[in-house]
């Protein structure tokens, strides 16, 4: 799942202080089970900024609601009401979610109320850790299922480097050298001779630095292209 | 030949091998390499001049290795994929060779978390083993990565690093049979303190035929103070500095000769380990102890080939 983390109250604050009608608005999937932007984080910022608003003296009309996943329209149709009648909007989704609503109400303002992390999961009950790089190009069948683009560092290929240290990276004692962990499974899979190839260059370009991505899956077109030409 | 540069004189004319590192100044002045080049160019086959080391931004490595080659000095240019991609990196070796720069050594570099820019993006296009690769490729195949053909000679004596104390301890050794295979000519390691921790790693290294195929230099470290000693013990990563080292160090009158005295001891070991080729004296801020401790180790003087 994307795991975001609330930002800071003051910094909210400073975004929206200067609008009349706001709207909080959550996201009940991903940013939810991270306890960062869902229903219930919504309704207890909102309650938190009308307190501020009253402290500071400020007249601002503060209105929640969330939605199961703010990156798909078909969630969207029972708030939009609430939407449009908003001067701004402060939405709890990732980046996604802010994204994909600035480019579908005209112009009213989408301001983040969350960090959008990383692709993480949950190791125990409030603990998310990064597994995923989103790369475009997997490699986990060669790594024991660990990923070495996520998990070290210095994403090498052909790691570990020499910083590492009872199975710590050198960056800090809390972070888990990823190679170690490769290193470690490969010996528990009896696998570890595939680790003394050399890995060459990784082809980066399909990951963030060959551009914005963008998957079109033909064959589900083609299916829902006919309903539309129904519907229109 | 691969390259003609004297440090691979030396090691392939069978010499014990001894380098020393030229730190760049956080300034302009050519003068710091200079002085530091005079002082150590008698007493040395060729001098590393660093990367950024601990990303902290320097001089760069290539224009301290140019002012060194100027003095007819071997500098050995390090390079870490920290900092460059893939097209900058085979850019920079272009330009390091036609200005005759002959040596490369090829690390990951510290984390630019360790710097003086610590919210820096940092590249890591290529790892320290592609890197190898891409430089024998470069020079044996006249070919960039993209497989497009280069002009002209790509002379190079291509270095790397191991750290033989670094976790998991018997791996490091087949990571380093890998930078072999991808084409090191020559090995510095991280600085040993540990020497019995460090003749267990080369014998593996032994075990695996390595000695035969890459010259190792060994990584010395003079300790200057007892505070140095300690840091280096608690806080440098894969640095493994033996307490009793430390505690030489407390209970001396003269620190800073008791220093010295460890340092040759260790040299003295390493010397009479099968497979080593050579010393790579690493004095960080106490470059003057340089010349001294490759007089007392017997390592005068140096071959003039």
């Amino acid at each position: 799942m994307i795991v975001g983390k609330q930002k800071p109250f003051e910094e909210i604050w400073d975004m929206i202080k200067n609008f009349k009608k706001l709207l909080v608005f959550g996201c009940n999937t991903c940013v939810a089970i991270c306890h960062a932007g869902g229903g219930k984080e919504a309704e207890i910022l909102a309650s938190m900024l009308r307190m501020k608003a009253s402290v500071e003296g400020v007249g601002i009309e503060v209105k929640h609601a969330a939605i199961e996943r703010q990156c798909e329209p078909e969630f969207f149709e029972p708030v939009m009401d609430d939407v449009r009648t908003s001067d701004a909007v402060l939405s709890l989704a990732c980046g996604v979610g802010v994204n994909f609503l600035s480019e579908r109400i005209g112009n009213i303002p989408v301001y983040p109320g969350i960090n959008t992390e990383f692709f993480g999961a949950v190791e125990k009950a409030g603990i998310f850790t990064e597994l995923c790089a989103g790369c475009g190009g997997c490699i986990l069948h060669l790594t024991g299922g660990i990923c070495p683009i996520a998990r070290c560092s210095k994403s090498l290929m052909n790691g570990p480097c020499g910083g590492t240290s009872n199975g710590k990276c050198e960056i800090s004692q809390d972070v888990d050298c990823g190679w170690y962990l490769i290193v470690e499974r490969m010996k528990k899979l009896g696998t570890l001779e595939k680790l003394f190839e050399i890995q060459p260059p990784k082809d980066w370009s399909t990951g963030l630095y060959g551009g914005p991505r963008r998957i079109a899956l033909e064959h589900i077109d083609d299916l829902e292209a006919p309903e539309e030409r129904k519907e229109s | 030949m691969k390259s003609g540069s004297n440090l691979e004189k030396v090691l392939e004319g069978g010499y014990f091998a001894v380098t020393a590192e030229v730190g760049p100044p956080k300034g302009t002045s050519a003068s710091v390499i200079q002085k530091k080049g005079n002082l150590l160019k008698s007493y040395c086959d060729a001098l590393n001049v660093t990367d950024n080391q601990t990303a902290i931004v320097r001089m760069s490595s290539l224009s301290g290795c140019v002012i060194l080659n100027g003095m007819g000095i071997d500098p050995v240019m390090q390079m870490v994929v920290r900092d460059r991609n893939r097209i900058a990196i085979q850019s920079d070796i272009l330009g390091a060779v036609a200005l005759g720069i002959r040596n490369v050594l090829c690390l990951s570099g510290d984390h630019q978390k360790f710097g003086n820019h610590p919210t820096a993006k940092c590249v890591y296009d290529i790892d320290s083993i592609q890197l190898v690769k891409t430089l024998k490729t470069m020079r044996d195949e006249k070919k960039f990565l993209c497989g497009e053909g280069i002009s002209g000679e790509v002379q190079l004596y291509i270095g790397a690093v191991e750290n033989p104390f670094a976790d998991p301890f018997e791996y490091r050794v087949k990571r380093l049979a890998k930078k072999v295979k991808a084409g090191a000519d020559f090995i510095q390691t991280q600085a040993v303190f540990d020497v019995a921790k460090f003749i267990r790693w080369m014998e593996m290294l032994r075990d695996e035929g390595l000695d035969k195929q890459v010259h190792i230099l060994v990584g010395v470290i003079p300790i200057k103070s007892v505070g140095m000693a300690r840091y280096m013990r608690d806080n440098v990563s894969g640095v493994s500095v033996p307490n009793e080292i430390v505690t030489r160090l407390e209970d001396a009158k003269n620190t800073k000769e008791e220093g010295i005295k460890i340092t040759l001891e260790i040299i003295e070991q390493l010397k009479e380990i099968d497979g080593i080729h050579g010393i790579h004296i690493m004095a960080v801020a106490w470059e003057d102890i340089v010349p001294v401790i490759v007089e007392k180790a017997g390592l005068l003087p140096r071959p003039i080939l």
